[in-house]
């Protein structure tokens, strides 16, 4: 089975996140980056599926040179080869160009099946998965929880509000994986020694044949809202007293309850 | 010249669901102030009743696709469906709920539409005649105030932020037809979780426990809060990962970004990817023992003291105001 994992940088979730003076990104400096931990769902199955069935395991990432830190930490988890997109008209890509420059790169390689993270963590646009597979002109299942597949038949679970939907399709297709579909193995240390041979082909915008334009931009990034600060209630040394003053509060002051 | 202000309607098990509302209440807004219409998509099979509803929140036109293959939502025929009508009709503007369905289908639509959206926005506006749509990023560390130079301009509105505003107007059906192909995908079973729960990303009220609950066992007392308050019961993901919650019920960045008016935190120091996930709460409330617990810093009110004696008395004191 031919196997593709699409994985992305992103700034750790422990990351204090500072927008520069000027609105335009974020302060990059002394971020300690990591792959999308909801992509690491998706590699994780990637290679359950690969021990399974045989077959090969691609990892694919659109992103600048330190990208390839990431590249070779799923290499080091068992992924066979990668593909980096690395191109500076991509550097600030929106979903739809980065899931044109996803979509030119894996049709350059057989694919049976195709894993993203359900979003990645850092713009939480929770679209590239969905653009990809329509580009791709191939099914796709979100936000899976379990994945069962025999033979051609897929079987893919997502949670919605208040149930879980079991949903039955076909290979090939794109599955976008949440947490609870698997738990990521670490990479071994032989694997992280292996990782470092592994083939990893970069290719620029202009060699997969896209332009890198983006469908939407981030105009302007700001600071989260301040909040005010709060009130330790202790009108009471009790844990009955302050519960008291809190329902008061809530009822009177906040009007919430 | 794309023109209009549309949305695409959710509807569940023969009911619109709230955040049809709150779409057709901003789209309602953004139009008048554009001097354009309200359209609304509404898919499923029985549904053309629904469309009197959305009309009473401001919608012009209800585009009603009616098709047994429409029901229960699949993502494959709901974004032909979509997809097909928008093309026909050139919106300048399009909301869909940033609920799990809408966000499946928002995606796939940016794909076959081949344009640009903005997930989970807490604001929309109209700026020379462009829309702007505001939304958290890294999970709310920072925001991002988005622009799109594709027709039509997308956003996904995060449920329960926006204003429901009743303002009727005609809501004219026009039944168009869903141009379904053979099916890709269809569901083969939905398993319902026990009727009542209310979802952490949907709740008014979400009471949420940490570390501090224990154990599983522990969260029994919030249960008995959340059902007085009507709320939802939320989880960080220390106690998810221990095993003592559901996924679902995860709130910070690798879990559900929630802005509900009430956030209660019981045993939950604030860890930076948990404090992101729910600092844009209305107001918070912090239970902790520990006086020095970063959530501290962003509660409105906190109570440095045993949860396990503060959330019962607590409890008792609202069983009071509620009789």
């Amino acid at each position: 089975m031919n196997i593709v994992a699409c994985v992305k940088q992103v700034p750790d979730t422990e990351a204090q996140i500072k927008v520069k003076g000027d609105g335009s990104g974020i302060e990059e400096g002394g971020i300690k980056w990591v792959m999308n931990p909801y992509d690491e769902f998706g590699v994780e199955e990637a290679m359950k599926l690969k021990e399974k069935l045989g077959g090969e395991v691609t990892i694919v990432s659109v992103g600048p040179a330190r990208t390839m830190e990431t590249i070779r930490t799923a290499l080091a988890m068992g992924a066979e080869k990668g593909i980096q997109i690395d191109d500076p008209a991509l550097y600030n890509a929106d979903a739809y160009a980065t899931a044109e420059a996803l979509a030119a790169a894996i049709k350059g390689v057989p694919y049976d099946i195709v894993f993203c993270g359900q979003r990645a963590i850092d713009d939480d646009s929770a679209q590239v998965g969905s653009i990809l597979a329509e580009l791709l002109g191939i099914p796709q299942v979100t936000f899976v929880t379990k994945l069962e597949i025999d033979g051609t038949a897929v079987k893919a679970t997502r949670p919605i509000e208040g149930a879980a939907v079991v949903v039955a399709t076909s290979l090939p297709c794109v599955i976008t994986a949440t947490k609870g579909l698997n738990e990521p193995r670490y990479a071994s240390l032989p694997g992280i020694m292996k990782a470092k041979k592994k083939p990893v082909d970069i290719k620029k915008a202009a060699d997969i044949g896209v332009t890198g334009a983006s469908k939407s931009k981030v105009a302007k990034f700001t600071p989260p809202p301040a909040r005010p600060p709060g009130k330790v209630l202790c009108a009471d040394d009790t844990p009955e007293g302050k519960a008291a003053e809190l329902a008061k509060l809530l009822r009177e002051e906040a009007k919430v309850i | 010249m794309a023109k209009g202000v549309w949305i695409v309607a959710e509807q569940r098990d023969g009911a619109l669901r709230k955040v049809s509302f709150e779409l057709a209440s901003t789209a309602r807004k953004l139009a008048d102030q554009l001097g354009e219409e309200v359209g609304a998509v509404l898919c499923g099979s029985g549904v053309e009743a629904m469309a009197a509803e959305l009309a009473k929140y401001g919608v012009d036109k209800v585009y009603v696709a009616d098709n047994a293959a429409l029901e229960p939502y699949t993502t494959d025929a709901h974004a032909t469906a979509v997809a097909k009508i928008v093309k026909e009709n050139d919106p300048a503007i399009l909301f869909i709920g940033a609920s799990a369905q809408g966000k499946d289908l928002s995606a796939s639509l940016v794909g076959k539409l081949a344009t640009g959206m903005a997930t989970d926005c807490t604001d929309v506006k109209v700026a020379d005649g462009k829309l702007l749509a505001v939304r958290p990023m890294y999970a709310g560390k920072c925001f991002g105030e988005v622009v799109i130079d594709a027709f039509p301009q997308m956003a996904s509105l995060r449920p329960n932020v926006f204003p429901i505003v009743e303002c009727a107007k005609a809501g004219e059906v026009v039944k168009f037809d869903a141009g379904l192909g053979e099916a890709k995908t269809k569901v083969a079973e939905i398993l319902k979780e026990a009727a009542g729960k209310i979802d952490v990303a949907e709740a008014n009220i979400i009471v949420s426990g940490g570390r501090g609950m224990k154990g599983p066992e522990g969260y029994g007392i919030l249960e008995d809060l959340a059902g007085l308050l009507g709320a939802a019961v939320g989880a960080s993901r220390a106690a998810v990962d221990a095993g003592w919650r559901p996924q679902a019920d995860q709130v910070g960045q690798t879990g559900k970004v929630v802005s509900p008016n009430l956030y209660i935190a019981c045993g939950i120091s604030g860890a930076i990817q948990h404090l992101a996930g729910m600092s844009s709460s209305k107001y918070i409330v912090a239970i902790n023992k520990d006086a020095e617990a970063p959530i501290f810093a962003r509660a409105d009110y906190g109570i440095v003291d045993d949860l396990f004696k503060v959330v019962p008395a607590l409890t008792q004191e609202v069983k009071k105001l509620l009789a």
